[in-house]
C-alpha cells in the first residue's frame, strides 16, 4: 500500500496545507497542483520579462519549509510547478537544497509539453490545432497566442520516479497523471492495464481539488463539518490491485463521507462513462463506494478503456480587454437606485460613442448569482445592493474610458451611493482559452534528473 | 404526491469547462434517485435555466453514485477569463438547480 496526498488544489490554495500534510502523519508521496488554465499565460509573460522566471515560486518556498520531512522521511514530491520554465524551477529547488546542506537529493524535470516554439512548424506539417468546440483553425488567432502546452499524463512522471527522482517538477501535466504516476512506478503497472490506470486516475481526481473532498465547499450538512479551520487535505491509500481508501490525517478537521466524496467525483465531470485522460478513459459509472470507518471511504471495481491517440493542448491567446466597476446603494429603495444608476451609466457610455462587445450588469444582493427568474424579486425594501457593471471590448480605449465613468456616479447619480474599494476599476487584458487536440506521435515528453 | 424543492432530496456541486457548466445532482437517500431520474429531465433543466443557459442541456445518469450530471452549454458568458459575471465558473449553479420543485410520492417523505 502507498499513501499519496494532495497538498494544493490550485495556485492560490493554502500555503500551510502541504506543510501540514507533511507534518501530521505518514506519507509516501505529496502531489501539488499549481496550474489553472490561465496560469500558463501569466507565467509566459513573466518569462518574457525575465528568462529565469515562469514557474510557481510558492513551490520553492514550500520545499524550503518542508525539506526536513521530505528528505528525512523520504516523502517524494510531484508538482506541476514548472509552468513554462521547469528547468528554472529545478535550479531554484536545487539552490534551496544545497543551502540547507541536503546533498545528493535528486530533482527530476518532465518537459516537452511546451509547444510555443514549435507551433508554426506543427501548423506547417498540417497539424491545425482546431478549436475542439468551434472547429476553427488556430491560424485565425495565431499572432495572438500567448502560451501553448500539451497536457502530459503519468508515463513521463513515472519514468522520472524510475530514475530516482525525489522531487519531480513538471510543466503542464494532468492533475490525475501526477497522482497516477507513483502507482505506475511502485506497482509496476503496465500502461495498457486500463482498469488499474482508470482506478489511479479516479484516485487522482478524488484528491486533485484539495480540501473540496474532505469537508471544504461541501454542500451536504455543511454547518456540521467539524473544525474547517484545521481542515485535513485528502490522502489515498492505494493497493496494488487499484482499489484504494480515501481519507485524511487523523486529528485534522473536516470530514470524509461517502456523500462528500460523491460531490468531488461529479465536479467538472463531462460524460461519466468517458473521462478522457492522456493515460486511459476512466468509467465513473463503475466506481463502487463503501463507508470504511471513521473518515474513510473505500473505492473499488473501477474499469477503464484504452487511451485515445491524442493529447489535449491548452492554448491561450489575447482576446481584447475588460473592466468591472461597482457602487454600493443603501436603504431606502436601494435596488431602484442601483437600477437607475445603471440606466444613467449606459446613457453616458452611449453618448460618448463607446463600442463594447458586451455590457453586463448585476445587482449583488438582488439575484446576481441565480438571476431574478429563479431567485425572485427582492422582498421589501432591502438594506443595500451593489451595482456591478462589466464591459468587454477589443478596443482598449473604450474599456479605459468606461473605468472613468463609475466614480462620478457617487456625486452625479442617485443618492446614498458609496464607492467600493480604492480608485478606478482596472483594465484587464482578456486571455482566452483555446482547447485543441494533437496526435501523441507529434509530442515527445522528456525526462531528466539532477542531484543537489 | 407533494411538490418538494430539490434541496430537500438532493445535494449538488457545479464546475466548468470553457463556456459549459456542469452540475452534479446527487440523491440524499437511495429512495430519491428514481425521483431525480424521472423528474429532473434535460428539458426541465433547460427551461429552469432559461435566463442563464443559452445552449443545449445534456443529461447523464450515474446510477452507482445515485447521481445525475448535467452539462449546460453556453451558460458562462464565454467562460472563465472572458466572462463578466461575478460567478464566471458557475459555482453557484448547483444551488440554482436545487431551487427546482418536483413531485415526490407522500410515502417517501
Amino acid at each position: 500500500m502507498i499513501r499519496i496526498a494532495n497538498g494544493q488544489g490550485f495556485w492560490g490554495d493554502s500555503l500551510e496545507a502541504p506543510i501540514e500534510q507533511l507534518r501530521r502523519g505518514p506519507l509516501d508521496y505529496l502531489t501539488l497542483d499549481y496550474l489553472a488554465e490561465i496560469t500558463m499565460s501569466i507565467l509566459q509573460k513573466q518569462k518574457l520579462r525575465d528568462p529565469a522566471m515562469g514557474y510557481a515560486h510558492d513551490f520553492v518556498q514550500m520545499i524550503a519549509r518542508g525539506l526536513d520531512v521530505i528528505v528525512g522521511n523520504n516523502v517524494k514530491v510531484i508538482a506541476n510547478a514548472g509552468g513554462v520554465n521547469p528547468e528554472g524551477c529545478r535550479q531554484a529547488v536545487l539552490n534551496v537544497l544545497r543551502k540547507a546542506g541536503k546533498h545528493g537529493v535528486k530533482v527530476g524535470v518532465v518537459a516537452g509539453d511546451n509547444l510555443m516554439d514549435s507551433l508554426d512548424s506543427l501548423i506547417e506539417r498540417g497539424i491545425e490545432l482546431r478549436h475542439m468546440e468551434t472547429g476553427e483553425e488556430l491560424a485565425t488567432v495565431r499572432s495572438r497566442v500567448m502560451s501553448a502546452n500539451v497536457y502530459l499524463g503519468a508515463e513521463p512522471v513515472a519514468r522520472a520516479l524510475g530514475m530516482g527522482s525525489h522531487i519531480t517538477i513538471t510543466g503542464r501535466c494532468t492533475d490525475t497523471g501526477i497522482a497516477l504516476a507513483p502507482m505506475v512506478h511502485e506497482f509496476d503497472w503496465k500502461m495498457d492495464d486500463w482498469d488499474r490506470l482508470a482506478a489511479g486516475i479516479i484516485a487522482g481526481h478524488s484528491i486533485e481539488c484539495g480540501a473540496q473532498s474532505t469537508g471544504g465547499n461541501s454542500f451536504i450538512h455543511w454547518p456540521d463539518v467539524p473544525d474547517l479551520a484545521d481542515v485535513g487535505y485528502p490522502i489515498v491509500e492505494v493497493e496494488t490491485d487499484g482499489s484504494f481508501v480515501f481519507t485524511k490525517h487523523e486529528g485534522t478537521g473536516g470530514r470524509v463521507t461517502v456523500a462528500g466524496v460523491k460531490e468531488q467525483l461529479v465536479y467538472e465531470m463531462g460524460n461519466p462513462r468517458e473521462y478522457i485522460t492522456p493515460d486511459c478513459i476512466a468509467d465513473f459509472t463503475t466506481i463502487h463506494l463503501a463507508d470504511a470507518g471513521d473518515n474513510r471511504v473505500r473505492f473499488s471495481g473501477i474499469q477503464g478503456r484504452p487511451a485515445t491517440p491524442f493529447y489535449k493542448v491548452s492554448i491561450s491567446y489575447s482576446n481584447g480587454y475588460k473592466a468591472i466597476g461597482s457602487m454600493l446603494y443603501a436603504w431606502p429603495n436601494a435596488f431602484e437606485k442601483a437600477q437607475a444608476a445603471d440606466r444613467i451609466l449606459r446613457q453616458r457610455l452611449d453618448r460618448l460613442g463607446l463600442q463594447f462587445d458586451k455590457i453586463h450588469t448585476e445587482y449583488l444582493g438582488a439575484g446576481a448569482a441565480h438571476g431574478l427568474k429563479l431567485a425572485g424579486k427582492p422582498l421589501g425594501d432591502i438594506p443595500e445592493v451593489v451595482l456591478r457593471v462589466g464591459v468587454r471590448s477589443q478596443n482598449k480605449h473604450a474599456v479605459e474610458r468606461f473605468t472613468k465613468e463609475i466614480a462620478p456616479l457617487a456625486l452625479n447619480g442617485p443618492p446614498t451611493a458609496s464607492g467600493l474599494g480604492a480608485g478606478r476599476p482596472k483594465v484587464e487584458e482578456i486571455v482566452a482559452y483555446w482547447p485543441a487536440l494533437i496526435p501523441k506521435t507529434a509530442v515527445e515528453a522528456t525526462v531528466s534528473v539532477e542531484a543537489s | 404526491m407533494a411538490l418538494v424543492q430539490l434541496i430537500h432530496i438532493a445535494h449538488a456541486r457545479s464546475g466548468d469547462k470553457g463556456d459549459t457548466s456542469n452540475i452534479g445532482l446527487i440523491a440524499r437517500e437511495s429512495k430519491f434517485y428514481p425521483i431525480l431520474v424521472r423528474e429532473v429531465t434535460a428539458e426541465r433543466v433547460k427551461a429552469h435555466f432559461e435566463e442563464l443557459c443559452h445552449g443545449t442541456v445534456e443529461r447523464y445518469e450515474i446510477p452507482n453514485l445515485e447521481a445525475l450530471n448535467f452539462l449546460l452549454n453556453e451558460s458562462l458568458d464565454g467562460g472563465g477569463t472572458m466572462s463578466l459575471r461575478s460567478d464566471p465558473q458557475g459555482k453557484t449553479y448547483s444551488t440554482a438547480l436545487l431551487r427546482m420543485e418536483v413531485q415526490v410520492p407522500d410515502d417517501l417523505l
